[in-house]
């Protein structure tokens, strides 16, 4: 029970959106976009998040689209992880967001709202940053389409009454192997201790990580020192362990020692997946 | 404007109500309607007892608003009317206090809808979503596993 009240709104075309948030803004109610409506709800309920108006933006054609057009999936940000999961167009994608929550809670959630959250793990962000995706941006002034790597630095940055419409990714990606491996503490479902993503692009591997720090990441440095082949691949995990960009979190889901444990055997795996144990 | 007069399509039928923008479709189905079987619990979407099934699909009930929900087709517990997975939970003994039940009872109605040939793993993936303090999961894995078979061989309990 959310114990303030607020509007609700339903417009139908970007256009409509963005002028709706410009007009309810000028009127001080402080709106919010709205997608799944998982983390308004549990969050408004406790007041950490307080909106006078709300923006569902799950009428508007561009954001429910999900289709390949010639070599690009595009894909609108009302798509709930189910969905996505279900139609499986994007493995890598899949593997990730299926960790997400639990079932019917992904019946719910959305492609928009994880990566918009306002909690820091926003695991659909990680398969994006892989595959260098593109991000289709409202603003009252139209529509800009950007790679993410230029507007996501640790969330992603919108301005004042942008919103995320959808999302395209290079299909040459999806034949990549890969690999997606989420580490909880304890139960198989909820929030992770550390959820780290690579894919295997010619020989290089490329790899994201969220919980470790508080936000996720891709870090070109990281990367780097996990495909240095001339030293050892404790060395190479070591040197990785160096690069980390921001301290490790330490919180009730665990230390920042432990953290870091889970981690070393993790980025294990990742080279056995993608690289097979001769290399060790 | 901060309340509506809406419509809802619950159970079969429209039902009028006038609602907070801010209210939730579990408070809504429970005080305006008096539809008490989807529960309270948690209230934060992590223990399934208000689980109702939109669209055929289970939907956690605390996590979704009222307004949002007007051009869906809305199922509660109330409207099963003695299916054929509330018999198998009573056969196989899958509640004790039976406070999570309805939760339970409409998780796995939409999946023996939408999977007739769910696997274990299909089974695990969903159960998941729902929380019981009394009984283990192995009766309602039976409950669900009994009605999957039933189906399959063209036989009603
Ligand atoms: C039971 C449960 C378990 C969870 N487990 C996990 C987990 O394991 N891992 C994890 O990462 N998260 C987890 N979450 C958090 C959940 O992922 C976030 O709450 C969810 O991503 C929000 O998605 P939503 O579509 O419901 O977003 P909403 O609640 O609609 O929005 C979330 C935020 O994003 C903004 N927003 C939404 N869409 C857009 C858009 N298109 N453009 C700009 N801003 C936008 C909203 O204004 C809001 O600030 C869990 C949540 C629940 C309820
Ligand atoms: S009351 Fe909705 S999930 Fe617990
Ligand atoms: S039977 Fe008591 S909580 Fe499940």
């Amino acid at each position: 029970m959310i114990s303030y009240d607020f509007e609700y709104h339903k417009p139908t075309s970007i256009s409509e959106a963005t002028h709706l948030y410009q007009s309810l803004q000028s009127q001080g109610k402080k709106p919010m976009y709205y997608c799944g409506g998982t983390e308004i709800l549990t969050l408004g309920r406790v007041n950490r998040i307080v909106t006078g108006a709300i923006i569902d933006i799950k009428g508007i054609l561009d954001c429910n689209v999900l289709k390949l057009e010639e070599n690009l999936l595009i894909m609108g940000v009302a798509n709930t992880l189910t969905k996505l999961n279900e139609t499986n167009y994007f493995p890598l994608l899949s593997k990730t967001i299926i960790e997400i929550a639990d079932h019917t809670a992904r019946n719910k959630i959305t492609l928009g709202g994880n990566i918009c959250a306002n909690i820091f793990y926003r695991e659909a962000v990680l398969p994006l940053l892989l595959t260098d995706s593109q991000v289709v941006i409202a603003s009252p002034n139209g529509v800009k389409v950007s790679f993410i790597h230029e507007v996501f630095h640790q969330t992603l940055n919108l301005n004042d009454g942008e919103f995320l419409v959808q999302v395209k990714t290079d299909n040459s990606y999806f034949k990549m192997p890969y690999v997606s491996v989420k580490r909880r503490r304890q139960w198989d479902i909820g929030y992770p201790l550390i959820t780290v993503a690579a894919i295997k692009n010619d020989n290089e591997i490329r790899v994201a990580f969220s919980g470790l720090c508080s936000f996720p990441f891709r870090s070109q440095q990281i990367e780097q020192s996990l495909n240095n082949r001339q030293i050892s691949r404790q060395s190479r995990i070591d040197q990785v362990i160096n690069d980390i960009p921001a301290p490790i979190l330490d919180d009730v889901h665990g230390s920042a020692e432990y953290r870091l444990f889970v981690l070393k055997y993790t980025l294990n795996n990742v080279l056995d997946a993608l690289e097979g144990e001769r290399h060790a | 404007m901060l309340k509506s007069e809406i419509t809802l399509y619950v159970n079969g039928e429209p039902r009028q109500v006038y609602v907070r923008h801010t209210d939730t479709l579990l408070h809504t189905l429970r005080e305006n309607l008096g539809l008490t079987g989807a529960k309270p619990g948690c209230l934060n979407g992590d223990c399934g007892a208000c689980t109702i099934d939109i669209d055929e699909e289970p939907i956690k009930s605390c996590l979704t608003l009222s307004v949002e929900s007007t051009d869906k087709k809305i199922t509660t517990v109330e409207g099963l009317q003695n299916a054929q997975i509330q018999k198998e939970f009573i056969k196989k003994f899958a509640f004790q206090c039976g406070y999570c039940t309805p939760g339970f009872i409409m998780n796995c109605n939409a999946l023996i809808n939408k999977y007739p040939d769910a696997d274990d793993a299909k089974i695990k993936d969903w159960l998941e979503s729902n929380i019981c303090r009394c009984t283990g999961y192995a009766e309602i894995e039976e409950a669900i596993k009994a009605v999957l078979t039933k189906n399959q061989q063209g036989l009603s309990s």
